[in-house]
């Protein structure tokens, strides 16, 4: 019995860390599609260098990993930016195929930049003052700072976030834009600079998740892929467009993600002879998805507002 | 004479190659209430979103507000120079509240006070806004949203007001009211276009009109000259 609670208590704090690394990780491309209706395939690997940044620019500065987040957050706004206006922009002309294969190619465009300078090689960051540290909270219920870190992080990043939107004036240009870019543009908004913003304030925030997300994930050109289809399924399952929904789908989903280990917990206490399933976690990710998807496409929340 | 508040000199806005409106030209002095008449698909919408760089212009003519050259300018800087659109499908920002639609329509003021003061215009022009303020704007009547869109086109005290068809669309009661806030505006002495299908009111309200046909600009004149003349009694005022 108790090794089953423990298991539960301990799948309980993982995943409702894990969920905010994961709403992190979902917050900018709820962003994105909220000011412009695109959806960004390339955001897991706006992810991918922001974990490359955290990589390469603590030890060349010689910093903690955590103090090199602001330089991730310049790095995914540069790069949110450079996509934007570099290619984003030149779509929005076409047709909805055109976003959708674009923001494709703009995936496999960063992802094989990633191969050619960095290598396949997994790597991961090593040293910090996060690193290897946790906080126990009671026999086998353990905190790691590095997620712990990053939790409280991503409370931070949607607090921020929902007080630029909501109390700020370009928050209130941004939501306008969203609403109707026409209109906005009879206010004297600039759309095309809140559609810039969108994708700077995307790829910040995502790049961000990603310098939290080395210290303890380690990153690989490909990681992107793993952590797009789970903010798909988060945003989806918020409400494209939703700050908050993102917040909550992103630890509803990070819950999901431990019910296996739970589970295959319970059955060996209960002593059923049941196959274990904790290698399948994802796969109740995206089967919620498709549910989701099937059963109420606006997701939890409602689009947008 | 004096130096026109708008002058629009010979546009052409073509659709995939096909001209729409044909080398139109409009004077609009401060001060005046002009209007732009014309039967439906005649154009009058395209030449507003020509003014307002909504519309792709061609190459030929200019646009000049207050002497300067708009053409081809991006819409929200023509809007930071005073020139506001109220567009004929309102464009509301309907899941937000009233007063945040208002407070959108003076994005360009910087001076909070300034910000204030034209809410309370703008409710006092419009009580039933006042009361309405916290309701999203989508969930007001037709007219009510009327009111929302010309109180935001008023929220930057604009030097042009253009009205693209406000009485589109709306109850008698309500199309004899958005004619009473033209008139007051007008008095007010402000500058105002009014795009109307209402030919007979329009022309009863402005200074001077133009009546749109077939993409050009086909009779000008003072109001009481087009409300005598027999092209404009033919073709929308029924005479014989």
């Amino acid at each position: 019995m108790e090794t089953l609670l423990i298991e539960l208590l301990k799948s309980l704090v993982s995943g409702l860390l894990m969920g905010m690394v994961f709403a992190l990780v979902a917050l900018g491309l709820t962003i994105i599609f909220g000011v412009m209706d695109i959806v960004n395939f390339a955001h897991g690997e706006f992810l991918m260098f922001g974990m490359y940044t955290t990589l390469l620019v603590s030890p060349l500065m010689g910093v903690d990993p955590l103090l090199s987040l602001p330089v991730c957050g310049v790095v995914g706004a540069a790069l949110g930016m450079v996509c934007y206006f570099g290619v984003v922009r030149f779509l929005l002309r076409g047709p909805m195929v055109a976003q959708l294969l674009g923001t494709f190619g703009l995936m496999l465009a960063l992802r094989n930049l990633a191969l050619l300078f960095m290598g396949s090689e997994p790597r991961l960051v090593k040293s910090g003052v996060l690193v290897g540290r946790s906080l126990v909270l009671g026999p086998g219920v353990v905190l790691e700072s590095t997620k712990l870190a990053a939790a409280v992080l991503s409370i931070v990043s949607f607090v921020f976030v929902w007080w630029l939107i909501r109390r700020t004036k370009t928050g209130m240009a941004l939501t306008a834009t969203s609403l109707d870019k026409e209109g906005a543009r009879y206010m004297g908004i600039s759309t095309e600079r809140m559609n810039a913003l969108a994708w700077a304030l995307g790829g910040a925030s995502v790049a961000i998740a990603g310098g939290l997300l080395v210290n303890f994930w380690p990153v690989e050109p490909n990681v992107g892929l793993l952590f797009t289809m789970i903010a798909f399924a988060t945003v989806a399952l918020g409400g494209f467009g939703s700050i908050q929904g993102a917040f909550a789908a992103g630890i509803l989903i990070g819950m999901i993600v431990y019910i296996p280990p739970v589970w295959d917990a319970a059955t060996s206490f209960a002593g059923v002879d049941a196959p274990t399933i904790h290698g399948f976690k994802y796969t109740f990710v995206y089967l919620i998805y498709f549910l989701i998807m099937v059963l109420r496409p606006q997701g939890l929340f409602g689009w947008k507002q | 004479m004096p130096e026109p508040m708008l002058e629009v000199s010979g546009i052409t806005v073509r659709y995939s190659g096909l001209p729409v409106l044909r080398e139109a030209s409009v004077r609009v002095e401060e001060g005046q209430t002009v209007a732009v008449v014309g039967s439906n698909g005649a154009g009058k919408s395209t030449l507003l979103k020509a003014i307002m760089g909504a519309a792709r212009t061609g190459p030929e003519g200019s646009i000049k507000f207050l002497g300067q050259e708009i053409k081809g300018l991006p819409t929200e800087r023509i809007v930071r120079r005073g020139l506001i659109y109220v567009p004929e499908d309102r464009k509301l920002f309907k899941p937000l509240p009233v007063e945040e639609n208002l407070l959108l329509g003076a994005f360009v003021v910087s001076d909070e006070a300034a910000k204030r003061r034209s809410l309370e215009y703008v409710y006092e022009l419009f009580p039933r806004l006042r009361e309405r303020r916290a309701q999203p704007a989508g969930s007001l009547s037709g007219g009510e949203q009327q009111m929302v869109a010309i109180g935001r086109g008023l929220m930057s005290d604009p030097k042009l007001l253009i009205l693209d068809e406000p009485s589109l669309g709306l109850a008698p009661l309500m199309v004899s009211e958005v004619f009473q806030t033209v008139g007051r505006l007008q008095k007010e002495g402000r500058t105002v276009i009014l795009v109307e299908q209402n030919v007979l009111e329009a022309l009863e309200m402005a200074d001077y009109a133009y009546v749109v046909q077939t993409g050009r600009i086909r009779h000008q004149g003072t109001s009481r000259e087009l409300l005598d003349s027999d092209v404009v009694q033919k073709a929308f005022l029924g005479g014989v």
